[in-house]
Order: structure tokens, then sequence, then C-alpha cells
């Protein structure tokens, strides 16, 4: 096997957390690796018009997202089914190459409150122990929200966020979203355009006493230009965010900021086509060594020794390393026992499309993040949950993302999937309809979780991870209750059609839902309960540390890139003013 | 009792299939074609050339005659468009099934096979090219056995029928290919046939773009999105060749 040079760092993958880390670490003269499965990307090249604007190859058959038969999991609900490969890709779409799923995604950028952090304190101390089901594993973080926020406000000027206050040092600001955590700054840039279904829907919401606002997207709503100087074109609403990667620098990713940064460092090289197959230890099996990989270019596999190995790929891959790798001990729902794969969320949610004769929607105008939402369901403490008896909430709200007609092309229930009527009815209703849609959070659950699958193998041989996950009863209360609301919020519209929402009751790997995957190496307070402290830091091997949703103990209906980024940045702090002084345990615990 | 076989001259296919291949060949042409395409835009669509090459890549004869038939079907001329295979979906079907995705790219197909639950997705062991060839072959038995008769000669009732209960798995195709799964497939496509970008062969000259109102690569609405709220924009829309 071919070896390297030993660096001070390797990193594992290319998006937004390897762009950060890779960033501030070789900024101070630390020398980086980055090793990125995929290949090169970058906007002058990749995204370019009119290529970007083709829905088939990109939004249907999921040209930037990885191919299943490099890597892709076993599915099943429960663990009494056999598990068996996600075929093709559906409820979730993982990405690839350089930038991640930063270059496709919609944008969404939430600050998790205090809340989240400590979620079975707040619950308890509310509504009594015995209100949170035995089976629910949820567990406070060992994060707050205070040491958190200068590092989401840093996080929200590197992507450039559109978005409007609701929330600043503890005051109340009309119009943005009351109910996030007190912030220290407005957002950077004035949120994006809002749409004639969100004005509606605002003025339906207002009149039933919720709080809309809108939506915070990292789709610039003006040219930008980040603190550390990456341009950022001005958003155009061309309906191709999710999923496409944009032309103009106009969607915050890491390939167009802090990975381009990172490469102007002597300190860091970026390798691509570098598939990561293992860490490696010493004898002990207290010290990570290095990483092994392949070069796909040529076939070799290299082994890149590292004083300091971090996973950054994607929450997914990070546990499927750690399994592959035979860190630490796989969950096992029968005992409990064992942390690397348990608490594997993902998202719930609901949506209806309402339909109006005398209105012009124009779907197709939209940035990833136009939508009008409400949070009074979720981030509102105050909001009672005794007599839903659920855990968690769901932002509910309309959101434009593009009206591709494959994808979208709707009708009212009950019209023919084909023919002359279903044409009639949709070229009358294509630009007539607007949806409400819900997002809801999921607990963990002592059956949801993530092994390695006894058959399966990705292309170079290893074990397939195997998924084992549904929504349990407390997400089907979520659900449900946002379907209820809604309904409630779309009849007060007084839409000509309306096809209502319904509950979502079981997971289903054929329709996309969520790539808001999380869980399986999660972060805590102490050894027994966690795989990481707050910091990532790998509790038994404290020179390997893992970033990203796989470190989040469950998932809220909020999207995830916000801690994300967040953790990301106060992770290299500490490296960078701690822990390369006194490399080891950076908590004892 | 009416014949419900409605022959119909197998020439006249051919005629019709070259009208579609000629928007379906837009993305292989060269750049002054593609500038003269680019051109024609602001004129009303010249009647397509008898001359243009019919060419069917992958689909066998009695494919071809089934495909023509299913996207007449749910595609007919009307006031919103020209049939399916004037709207040139059959040579959509053809491309998507002889390209890279109907050959089963993105497709993980390593066994073992097992059926699993519906909430497990696609689990055959055949790409979708396959599944297509399997299906019809089927499908062809199934329609001899049940009617003496091809798809393609069904009366339109007969035909709907048809299409309904495959869509609810209520036929056994004789083959044992598992008719959900394969009607699935043929819905998908004819979606895809009629609102993928004019460069794969459907969706000639945007009609099913214009029929609703998607501007296709008209996409800088920065300020359309404030002036045009609510009120109407139908610009003549531009597909990706149209930029190339």
């Amino acid at each position: 096997m071919k070896k390297m040079n030993e660096v001070d760092v390797v990193l594992v993958g290319a998006g937004w957390t390897g762009g950060i880390l890779g960033k501030e670490l070789s900024e101070t003269g630390m020398t980086v690796v980055c090793l990125e499965r995929g290949g090169p990307q970058a906007s002058a090249d990749d995204f370019t018009v009119p290529r970007m604007r083709d829905e088939l190859a990109l939004g249907i058959r999921n040209g930037m997202m990885v191919n299943t038969n490099d890597q892709t999991e076993t599915i099943r609900n429960d663990a009494k089914e056999t598990a068996l490969p996600y075929r093709r890709l559906g409820s979730y779409l993982i990405g690839t190459g350089v930038g991640g799923a930063s270059t496709h995604w919609n944008g969404h950028t939430w600050r998790w409150t205090d809340d989240e952090f400590k979620i079975r304190s707040r619950y308890e101390e509310k509504y009594g122990k015995k209100y949170i089901p035995e089976d629910m594993t949820i567990q406070d973080w060992g994060l707050s929200y205070k040491e958190l926020e200068k590092y989401y406000d840093k996080f929200e000027k590197v992507a450039g966020i559109s978005g409007k206050a609701g929330n600043i040092k503890g005051k109340k600001i009309s119009g943005g979203n009351i109910f996030e955590a007190p912030r220290t700054h407005e957002y950077p840039l004035p949120p994006v355009e809002q749409t004639l279904a969100g004005e509606m829907f605002e003025a339906t919401a207002k009149k039933m006493g919720y709080h809309p606002f809108p939506r915070p997207t990292a789709n610039a709503s003006r040219a930008y230009t980040n603190p550390d100087g990456a341009k950022f074109g001005e958003c155009q609403y061309c309906g191709h965010c999710e999923r496409f990667g944009c032309e103009s620098n106009a969607k915050g990713g890491a390939h167009m900021t802090v990975l381009p940064f990172a490469q102007k460092q002597k300190t860091f090289e970026l390798r691509t086509n570098a598939w990561v197959t293992r860490v490696e230890r010493d004898a002990s099996g207290k010290k990570a060594t290095g990483v092994t990989y392949v070069n796909l270019v040529n076939g070799e596999e290299v082994f890149q020794p590292a004083k300091m190995v971090v996973l950054t790929a994607y929450a997914l891959n990070n546990v499927h390393l750690m399994l592959v790798s035979g860190i630490g001990q796989a969950y096992d729902p029968a005992t409990g026992k064992g942390l690397i794969g348990k608490n594997y969320c993902y998202q719930t949610g609901a949506s209806a499309t309402l339909f109006f004769e005398d209105k012009l929607f124009h779907p197709y105008m939209s940035a990833g993040g136009t939508s009008t939402l409400i949070d009074d369901f979720h981030a509102n403490w105050d909001f009672d949950r005794a007599p839903f008896g659920y855990i968690g909430g769901s932002i509910i709200g309309t959101v434009q993302y593009g009206g591709r007609p494959i994808q979208w092309h709707p009708a009212p229930g009950g019209t023919p999937a084909w023919g002359s009527q279903w044409k009639d009815e949709t070229a009358k209703w294509y630009e007539r309809a607007m949806n409400i849609a819900a997002a809801g959070s999921v607990m963990p659950n002592r059956g949801n979780y993530l092994d390695l699958d006894p058959t399966y193998r990705n292309r170079l041989g290893a074990p397939l991870m195997r998924m084992t996950f549904d929504y349990k009863d407390n997400e089907r209360k979520i659900s449900a209750h946002a379907a209820e609301i809604i309904n409630k919020i779309a009849q007060a519209m007084n839409p000509a059609h309306l096809n209502k929402a319904t509950p979502r009751n079981a997971w289903n790997a054929t329709v996309y839902q969520s790539t808001h995957n999380t869980g399986g190496t999660i972060m805590g307070t102490n050894p027994s309960n966690s795989v990481t402290n707050k910091y990532g830091q790998v509790w038994d091997v404290d020179n390997l540390f893992i970033m990203g949703a796989s470190l989040f103990p469950h998932n809220s209906a909020y999207n995830p890139t916000a801690p994300v980024g967040a953790i990301a940045y106060m992770a290299a702090d500490i490296i960078k003013n701690v822990y390369v002084k006194n490399p080891g345990k950076l908590i004892d615990a | 009792m009416t014949d419900p076989i409605q022959p119909k001259p197998r020439r006249d296919f051919l005629i019709k299939s070259f009208v579609g291949a000629a928007g379906a060949a837009t993305a292989a042409l060269p750049l002054a074609a593609q500038a003269q395409a680019a051109a024609s835009q602001a004129a009303p669509a010249a009647p397509a050339g008898a001359d243009a090459a019919a060419a069917y890549e992958w689909l066998r004869p009695a494919e071809q005659v089934f495909v023509e038939g299913l996207v007449n079907h749910m595609c007919p001329a009307d006031k919103h468009t020209p049939n399916g295979v004037d709207m040139g979906l059959n040579v959509y079907f053809d491309r998507a099934l002889a390209g890279s995705w109907g050959q089963g790219d993105r497709l993980y197909l390593q066994g073992p096979f097992k059926q699993g639950s519906a909430s497990q997705g696609y689990q055959l062991g055949m790409t979708p090219a396959a599944l297509f060839r399997a299906g019809t072959e089927g499908l062809a038995a199934y329609c001899q056995a049940t009617y003496k008769a091809s798809f393609d000669a069904l009366p339109p009732d007969a035909k709907e029928q048809l299409l309904k209960d495959l869509q609810a798995g209520k036929i056994a195709l004789p083959n044992g290919v598992p008719a959900k799964t394969y009607f699935a497939q043929l819905l998908q496509m004819f979606y895809e046939a009629m609102f993928a970008d004019p460069m794969y062969g459907g969706n000639r000259d945007k009609m099913a773009w214009k029929m609703i109102g998607y501007p296709g690569v008209n996409t800088t609405n920065k300020l359309n999105i404030v002036k045009f709220k609510n009120k109407p924009y139908r610009p003549q829309p531009l597909g990706i060749a149209d930029l190339s």
C-alpha cells in the first residue's frame, strides 16, 4: 500500500464541514488534506446554463447525487423485515463531489433553539417524566444555544443568509419569526421576495392568530460579499435550486465560500476521487493514525497518516465509516447497548394543494427558500403539546420551489392521470395551484437505527449500511396534527378545490421526503450516552472528530444545516485554540 | 357486435414518427442547425419535413407500434396539443430506454433479489429497458389471449380500461412481470416525455410547456416575480437547445 507523508489533519469529505475546518485549520498553518470521494465541481465549469435547467437529468434522474451503484443503503421499516437495497434514489438524495450537498440544497437555514439541545430536561420539567415514551431515546446534547450563537452568526454571514429577524437580543420583531432564539444581529441579507401564495397564506394565518414570516435561506436576495471575500450574485428566482447548482453563486455553498479560501493556503490540499474506506488506529485502539483510501484515478490503495482525523462526510457516510472501521460498539436494539448507529432520525410532514380560479402563482418563479411559514407549532415553547401527546412539532407554510413540470403538474383530486381531461385540468391549474406543507421533527426510538447489512455490498466490496426506520406514534401524531392545521388554514383561504393534507403514517423510500438524515454518532455529556462530546471529539479516540448531522441526538422540524455549520466553527475554534496546544480530551467526563 | 380491431396502416405510424423525430434530434444537431432552430423560435413552427429521419434506436417494431398507440391514447390530439406521436413522445420513449437511464445507470442491480414491501421500492433485477421489454411482451400476450388483438388495435375504451387495470395491478401479466411496477414506469415516462426539455425527443416545439404556461429555460425572474404577481405572463418558452 502506498503511504503518504503525515499531515496534521485529514478531513474525509469536502462539503460544508470539510470546507469550514479545512479553511479554519489550514489558515493557522496546520497541514490539512481533504479527501473527497466524488469529482471536482466548480460553478464556472459545472453549474452552467442552460445545462442547469435540465429537469429530467438533474431534477428527476438526480444527476448531481450519489450513484447508488457506488454506495447506497439497505432499508426496512422494522427489524423483523429483511432489509433490501435502496436501489434507486427516492426518499432522500445524498450529494457527492466537491461542495457536497451544499451545491444543490435549497438553502434553508435555521438556528436550532436551546429547547432542542436540552430536550429531555425541558420536556420533563414541563410535562413530567412520564410524558416521554419509554422507547423514545431522547437526551440532552450537552450543548447550549448561548455558546453556539456567535458560530450561528458566523455561518449565516459566510453562507449569505437572507431573512428577517424576529428576536434580536430578546426584543421581538413583528414580521420575523418571533419564536426564534434571540440573535445578536439581523440576517446578513433581507428576505427573498414573497410570492402571491405567501401573501395569501400570511393574511389568513394572521387572521387565525398565527405569526407568519419569510423563511431564512441561503439564496442571496442582493449581490453580496461575505466576510471572507466570497462574491455572491443576486438570486434570479430561476426555479432550479434544490437538486441543481447555481450558475451565479447566489446560493451559499462550500464550493464557492470556504473551500476556495482553504485552497489558497499552501498547507491545504484537496484530493478528489479519493474514497476513504477505513479510519486506521494504533494497537491500543485509542489513537487514530490516519485513513486508508482508494485513489479512484488509478485504483491504488493509499494510507494517509495524520495526527488528527475528522469525518466531514454526509451524516450517513460518517456512520458507515465508523461501522466499517470497527470503532466503538455497534448499537443493538435488543439490548439497547452500543452507540454507533443509535438514534437515527429523519423528518416527517404533510402537504395540501390548493386551487384558485382567479389567481396566477407562476410557480416557476422561485428561489430555494421562497416560503412564508409559521413556527407557532414548533419553536414556540408555549405551544402546549399535552393535548396532542407529542414531543417536537412542525413548521407549516407555503413553499414555492420551482414548479418544474415533470414533478409539479397538479390537478384536483379525482382527475384522470392521462388523456384529454388530464390535459384540460393540468393546463387549467398549473399556474393556479399553490401548496401548504409541513416539515415535522422525528424523535429517536429504540427500534430505529443504523448498522451493517449482512448481505449487500458497495462498489468497493464493503458492506452497505442497513437503515431500520419507521415513523412511530410520536411522529404520526405530529403529522396528523400538522395535516389538521394545514387543512384548517387551507379551508379558510377558500380555494375552488382542495387536495387535503393527509398524515404520513409509514416511511416509504420511494417518495422524496427530506435529505435530513440525522444521528448514528451522537454527541452527549459522557461516554456512556454518546459517541462524541459537544465538539464532535470521539470519547474513546480523542484525535478522531466527527462533524455534521450524525452528531444530532434527535431531529428537529428545522433543517439541520445551521447547527452543522455552527458546530463545525465551534469545533474549529477549540481545535485551534486549545486542542493543538495540548492534544487530548477536551472534556473530561 | 362491433369489431374491436381497428387496423391502421403501418406506413401511417412511420410517417407520424418522422415528425416526432425532427424535434427529438435537436440536441444532436450541429451548432449551425441549432442556431437555425433558435432563430425559427420567434416564428410559428414550420410543418416538420417528411424527409427527417424516423430513426428508432432501440424499440423493436412491435414495441414501436405499442408505444405509438400508448402515447396517442395518453395524449390524444385535442385543443391543447397534437397527438402523442406528433408531440414526439414515442421518440422520448425510444431514446430514454436506449440511453443510460434505460440501461440501468444509477440503479443498484446487485442481488439477491426479493420482492420486499411497497415501502422498499423497486426491487426487480431488471434495468428500465429490460422491464419495458418484458412488460410489453407480457402485455402483448395478455392482449392476444384476452382480445385476440394487439394493444394498438383496441378501441379507446378498451385501451383505457386496460391501462387502468394495469395501474391498479388488477391484471396478471402471463410472464409474471408485476403489472403495477411496469405501468408505473410507463406513466412516469409519459410525464417525462410530455414535460422534459424538447432535446430529449418529446414535448415537441415546447407544446406541453405552452399548454400549461411553463417558460422553460426563460428563468431570469428577479423582476418578474414582483411585476407579474397575479398577472398573466406567458413568454415564448425556450429550451436548452435555444440557449446552447
